[in-house]
């Protein structure tokens, strides 16, 4: 740059050439490997210490398996999670409404219910709805102050299946109406006052625009409460529904394979409860939209890093921010 | 003279034992611009949100358009004003906040057109079409789908003036508008107010912009400790100020 007079304004710097792009060895990670056939090796020998064990028959297994009791069964534990769900859900979002309104009464009885239900166990629960009619042989239906009266025998209307419903439901309703309370306070305020200043009335506010941000929120929770309310189904079995864990010890109890039918059991529990997890996933996907730049990976491209990362450390997507994980209980 | 458009007689509004607002006397009359400058704390903001309801206040009165905000008054008592009424009143006001307060889970064209269809009942159709001027008014048309979180801090609250002007309102609020943003965004939604001045909206604006303060306000007012220090013209107040409180306070900003 030596033709530069004195007088001349210093040129901007112009492009410059792009150094050619870094490549070097990577790093070896001997340990990763040592310790991943540590891990698979005491794996194996667990799993090869209870599918050879003596007196476990993989033949009764694979005869119950897909045994129609069995298939029955597991059709009356999805009906009890769906349905206690909804009650949970629905009830569980009244309760928390009700938590926090402005009304004492309001606030103070759902207080009172989440306290009540919360506080005590759910298989106690279950086992006074199947008893009530010893304390309640009739339920009267009635409008109070009218000739309008209806009278049932309590046996009769509380079937066990019924029975399972209240107990779940009612317990789980207690759960939910303190995630969704969780859901609807995370809401920054700011969002109402500008719903509010443009004329929206209370109910309007929530409806559209509270409701739908805390679902973010509620989402996930909501799912492992379905997913834990499939296994806590089977608590129904004291109730004498005909549910998985009824049907499977029934059997059990007929022909003494008891380990052959909790595996039959647990398979279905687990297939079922992998579906959930597969649907839980997707759905919160859909609610994280609007609040994440990038979209968490879909469980393909999760598998995908899974088998590459031994080799390649980057993330899947360069710019994301970080998204909570999805927590899955187990149990 | 007509109605003014805001009267506030002696307006006083205190949080628990903290009185924020200390007598405030003021009137705005239609198509005035009105700004409003103070430390914070000062109550500038409160009284805004005065204004719309969003804030009750502890005693004095408050007029908008001639009617008293969030009571009615029959012989000497005052009755609240039911939800339904108080909501009807806002829908009539639009208000700009410093945090812009868009709705996350909707697009620009989402969060214009919610409060016509929803509150006015207006058609799909009508709103959308309106929206859709208004945020190519705001020099937005091509970020019609885009979501907050796409858009820059200015061009969210460019957003957030075309929803409040959705409405249609007799009255425009703005909290603080422009303090959020990076001083290079500030001039495109200075250039949106100006724009309305000019056409004639009735404005108060809580601002720390005193070139926008005077060459846009009508009058402006300088507040401290929830009282009206010193009110004018903004080029008086701004250019000779009166009160040793406003010239301590200008020194510092201008």
């Amino acid at each position: 740059m030596t033709d530069v007079t004195a007088g001349d304004p210093p040129l901007p710097p112009g492009p410059r050439q792009r150094p050619e792009a870094i490549r070097a060895v990577p790093v070896r990670h001997p340990l990763r490997w040592v310790s991943a056939i540590v891990v698979l090796g005491i794996a194996a020998l667990v799993v090869d210490t209870f599918v050879t064990a003596k007196g476990l028959h993989w033949n009764v297994v694979g005869h119950y398996l897909f045994n129609d009791r069995i298939l029955g069964g597991a059709v009356v534990t999805l009906e009890l999670t769906a349905i206690a769900m909804i009650i949970g859900v629905s009830l569980g979002t009244l309760m928390a409404v009700m938590r926090l309104s402005a009304n004492p009464v309001m606030s103070s009885v759902s207080w009172f219910y989440i306290w009540f239900f919360r506080g005590t166990p759910v298989l106690v629960q279950l086992w006074f709805w199947f008893n009530i009619g010893i304390i309640l042989p009739f339920l009267n239906l009635g409008i109070p102050f009218t000739d309008i009266q209806w009278q049932g025998e309590t046996i009769r209307i509380i079937s066990p299946f019924l029975a399972a419903i209240l107990g779940l439901g009612l317990n789980e309703a207690a759960y939910m109406a303190e995630i969704i309370r969780a859901g609807l306070i995370s809401v920054d305020h700011g969002q109402t006052e500008a719903a509010q200043a443009l004329g929206m009335r209370r109910s309007l506010v929530m409806r559209r625009i509270v409701m739908p941000q805390a679902m973010r929120v509620i989402v996930p929770p909501t799912g492992n409460e379905t997913i834990s309310m499939l296994k806590t189904s089977a608590l129904a079995y004291i109730c004498t529904v005909p549910e998985l864990y009824f049907i499977q010890n029934e059997i059990a109890l007929a022909n003494y394979r008891v380990i052959e039918l909790l595996i039959v059991a647990s398979f279905w529990y687990l297939v079922m409860t992998s579906v959930l997890t597969f649907f839980q996933y997707y759905i919160e996907r859909h609610y994280a939209r609007g609040s994440v730049r990038a979209l968490p990976p879909t469980p393909l491209q999760r598998f995908r890093h899974f088998f590459f990362q031994f080799h390649s450390p980057a993330l899947f997507v360069e710019d994301a921010e970080p998204v909570p994980p999805a927590i899955s209980r187990w149990g | 003279m007509a109605t003014p458009m805001i009267r506030a007689e002696a307006v006083y509004k205190s949080f628990g034992r903290h009185e924020v607002l200390r007598g405030i006397d003021l009137e705005v009359a239609p198509k005035e611009v009105m700004c409003i400058i103070g430390p914070s704390g000062s109550g500038k903001s409160t009284f805004l949100r005065c204004i719309n309801h969003l804030e009750k206040i502890n005693a004095g009165r408050l007029w908008v358009d001639g009617e008293l905000v969030g009571y009615r008054q029959r012989g000497d008592r005052l009755y609240e004003l039911p939800d339904r009424e108080v909501c009807r009143k806002r829908s009539e006001i639009g208000m700009v906040f410093q945090s812009f307060n868009l709705f996350p889970h909707m697009t620009a064209l989402e969060n214009v057109v919610e409060a016509p269809v929803r509150v006015k009942r207006e058609s799909m159709a009508v709103a959308s079409d309106r929206a859709r001027a208004l945020l190519d008014r705001v020099g937005l048309a091509d970020k019609v789908d885009a979501h907050p979180r796409q858009l820059s801090g200015g061009q969210q609250q460019r957003v957030a003036i075309a929803r409040a002007l959705a409405m249609q309102p007799k009255l425009m609020l703005f909290d603080e508008p422009t303090s959020a943003l990076d001083p290079e965004l500030v001039g495109d939604v200075l250039n949106v107010m100006r724009g309305l001045a000019e056409e004639g909206m009735t404005m108060v604006v809580v601002t720390h912009e005193m070139g926008f303060a005077r060459e846009v306000g009508d009058s402006l007012i300088f507040m401290d400790g929830g009282m009206v220090v010193e009110a004018g013209a903004p080029r008086e107040v701004i250019g000779n100020p009166q009160q040793e409180r406003t010239k301590a306070f200008l020194s510092k900003v201008l």
